[in-house]
């Protein structure tokens, strides 16, 4: 008896070094996006720094987030959430604050704040990447010519099918008015009016008994394979990865698009905060980012990343430049996500969706 | 005259005193025995219902954040306009918030009773670190709402954290400038038609239960008893399978392109553009729930069904009855326990069902339980997530009250 209670104690002893490795828990979106963030930032900085790191999954990180702070019990060091979203864990002072000028600069010296685009910074998110959410089709469902505009996404007559759509105010609404014919540079103005959300939830109406909500970014891809959806809301990278990395019949329609950027940010009161920063250090450095857009065809924020990204991963072929939400010939008619009108507006207006949701 | 002898025990006790002694100890030591699950249920059950049942009434997010402001609503009438004093501690308190990174927090609050002021606050919150006096015109610079009297109305019922106003949001009721109750407008009106919705829906769900899962439960109770513990399993192999799983297999089955309309295709019962919408919807909540809660109808009644004596129907058929009569006269009335016990059981866990309407739902299958669930876990309103439980919880009791008026609760057979 006395032999095993010595031998369990030197046992836990040696066990002890191994739970008080260096380690950080970093919360992603999960599916192919998560992949990429594990291939090209967690993998590599284990290997630098030798802190493991930990990487769980949510349909949106900023809700577990925001719930974790405000009940005082954090388990998340790092957090991938849109950029509206962190604004407004920011306003909340559930975020901290990140100095970007702390960051590693470009491998020519440009410094960090100069070498991301403009407009992407922000006092507590450091951006990871440009993505967009778009239409996506299966292009064995439409024989006799594709869609080709937003506004076929709300023609059920001339495009039979169910329609996936995203569980959620933003990007909806926007694409809804579009479809409606508003150019996309009036789109926020408008919707800033109670006339303008009127007319978005008006035209939601029309496709409302053919649609299929979403909430997991992982869902659009599996309900187009499915054929519970011929055409769906979906976020680029994850259409890019099903159809080129799993070889599915499905097409991403570069128009009336609206993208953004998500990116890192460090919760208050997470358990490794240095640790925490060190990773965001690391993993938004210039050539971290570039590997990333080789695992996923979302956009790197740095100037001087995207020279340097060449071909998917996946296939070692495919070169990524076209797929990009950020190349030119995909620009032809998107819209840049409003993080100034979300951030205000994300409450109440999702709240009105959720009246629109429930009622009959 | 003799004194009334009193009864005393052999060491001169009074006998009746002896006696309380004697059952006080013996009431402590059943108390201390079931004190330790008397603790678990207070700590693990009471108390956090008793926590959400305050938050529902109770919201310090204001007061506690915007202290100057709530001083002056707290020395001033309801309806006094906002005098020079109230706007500089709106300024100032704003600049605070916006130091402190709560007026984000405020704004939540104060768009939960009046929709649309969240960015308000957030967009003043960061010019205000530039204001100075005067503070009127600096604050209606920033933004002309702020001389908006509904604003202020809100502001001051926002700033008594104890109010009645979260109950009135589960309600589907809000404020007017004056403070009276009034309607939200028609497209933000969604509880109580959720609430009419989630009680049809589980009395549906409640009806159909009974009726498949009656004969089920006859069929076990009389067969030969190795043939019924076979399809004993049945019953419970899929009642002890996880609820994810069964829900996921209905998704497999009743999607599009899916078990069932697949094979209804193959046989040419459906043209390949016509499939069935079973999922998605409302028909996908009922029988996914359906299915989910039969094993809570058949149980009950299985056990209650079990120890009838098949001579009763016998009997009444030799006395003349036709066996519909001898079934509704002699039979059913000695299953009602069974069908009051497992029916109370299958509505009560399908009000407040939450997973399978989410995973199945779709928009219309949605139920009352999902909106709970948003506010707990997106909106992070837990004040209304908070009204809208107790609403349920307070409906619930009165249908279990009116159970016990009519039917009467000791009439009530679980197993």
């Amino acid at each position: 008896m006395k032999r095993l209670l010595i031998l369990s104690t030197a046992l836990g002893a040696l066990a002890l070094p191994a739970v008080a490795q260096p380690q950080i828990t970093v919360m992603g979106w999960g599916g192919a996006y998560t992949n990429s963030q594990v291939q090209a930032y967690h993998k590599p900085f284990t290997a630098r720094t030798g802190v493991s790191v930990i990487s769980v999954d949510a349909d949106n990180p900023a809700t577990p987030i925001k719930a974790q702070v405000e009940a005082g019990n954090v388990s998340v060091d790092v957090a991938s959430v849109e950029i509206a979203d962190a604004v407004r864990l920011c306003d909340e002072g559930l975020v901290i604050p990140i100095d970007a000028s702390t960051l590693p600069p470009a491998p020519d010296g440009t410094p960090a704040p100069q070498d991301f685009i403009e407009g992407t910074l922000s006092d507590c998110m450091i951006p990871t990447d440009v993505f967009a959410t778009a239409i996506a089709y299966d292009t064995t469902k439409f024989p006799n010519g594709a869609p080709a505009t937003i506004a076929d996404f709300f023609d059920t007559a001339k495009f039979p099918g169910k329609r996936g759509i995203k569980k959620g105010a933003k990007t909806t609404l926007e694409m809804a008015l579009m479809a409606d014919g508003v150019p996309a540079s009036e789109v926020y103005a408008l919707l800033e009016t109670r006339e303008g959300q009127d007319r978005a939830f008006a035209k939601l109406d029309t496709i409302k008994a053919d649609a299929v909500f979403w909430e997991a970014g992982a869902q659009p891809p599996q309900l187009l394979a499915d054929g519970e959806v011929v055409m769906t809301m979906a976020w680029n990278g994850r259409i890019f990865n099903a159809a080129v990395a799993e070889g599915k019949p499905f097409a991403i329609m570069w128009d009336g698009q609206v993208f953004e950027w998500e990116g890192w940010v460090i919760p208050k009161g997470a358990p490794n905060p240095e640790a925490a920063m060190e990773f965001v250090k690391f993993s938004t450095s210039t050539e971290p980012l570039s590997d990333a857009a080789e695992w996923i065809s979302y956009g790197p924020p740095r100037k001087s990343s995207a020279p340097l990204v060449g071909t998917f991963k996946g296939d070692g072929k495919t070169e990524m430049a076209p797929h990009l939400p950020t190349s030119p010939e995909n620009l032809t008619n998107a819209l840049p996500s409003s993080l100034d009108f979300w951030a205000d507006r994300d409450t109440e207006l999702n709240e009105r969706f959720n009246a629109w949701l429930a009622a009959n | 005259m003799a004194e009334p002898q009193t009864l005393t025990t052999p060491d001169g006790v009074p006998l009746k005193r002896a006696l309380a002694r004697a059952q006080a100890r013996a009431r402590r030591r059943a108390f201390l025995l079931v004190a330790p699950l008397l603790l678990f249920v207070i700590v693990t059950f009471l108390v956090p219902i008793g926590q959400m049942l305050h938050r529902s009434v109770y919201n310090d997010s204001f007061a506690a954040n915007m202290p100057r402001l709530t001083a002056w609503f707290a020395t001033t009438e309801p309806d006094t306009p906002p005098d020079d004093a109230a706007w500089e501690a709106l300024a100032l308190d704003l600049r605070a918030a916006a130091e402190a990174r709560t007026v984000g927090v405020v704004g939540t609050r104060v768009n939960y009773d009046l929709p649309g002021t969240r960015s308000l606050f957030t967009a003043t919150g960061r010019k205000a670190r530039s204001f100075q006096a005067p503070w009127r015109e600096a604050l209606l610079a920033a933004d002309a709402d702020w001389a908006d009297p509904m604003l202020w109305s809100t502001m001051r019922q926002a700033a008594r954290s104890y109010s009645p106003n979260f109950f009135l949001a589960a309600l589907d009721l809000t404020r007017d400038a004056r403070g009276a109750i009034v309607a939200v407008p028609q497209d933000r009106q969604v509880y109580v038609a959720l609430f009419q919705r989630t009680f049809t829906l589980a009395a549906l769900i409640t009806v159909l239960c009974v009726l498949l899962g009656f004969p089920v439960a006859h069929l076990l109770a009389t067969l030969p008893l190795r043939w019924s513990n076979l399809l004993m399993i049945l019953v419970l192999l899929p009642f002890w399978t996880s609820l994810l799983v069964r829900t996921t297999s209905w998704i497999v089955l009743l999607q599009g392109q899916g078990v069932i309309n697949n094979s209804l295709v193959a046989t040419g019962l459906l043209a390949d553009d016509g499939r069935l919408s079973l999922i998605y919807n409302q028909t996908g909540t009922i029988i996914a729930m359906t299915h989910v809660l039969l094993p809570f109808t058949i149980l009950p009644l299985y056990s209650v069904m079990r120890p009838i004596p098949p001579s009763y129907v016998r009997a009444a058929r030799s006395l003349g009855a036709t066996s519909w009569t001898a079934f509704r006269r002699v039979y059913l009335p000695q299953t009602l326990p069974g069908i009051g016990a497992g029916a109370l059981l299958v509505f009560i866990l399908a009000v407040g069902y939450y997973i399978t309407p989410a995973l199945v739902g779709g928009a219309s299958g949605q139920l009352i339980s999902n909106l709970i669930a948003f506010h707990m876990t997106d909106s992070l309103n837990w004040s209304l997530a908070a009204a809208l439980a107790a609403i349920l919880l307070g409906l619930v009791l009165i249908l279990y009250w009116l159970y016990d008026r009519l039917v009467g609760i000791d009439n009530l057979k679980l197993g």
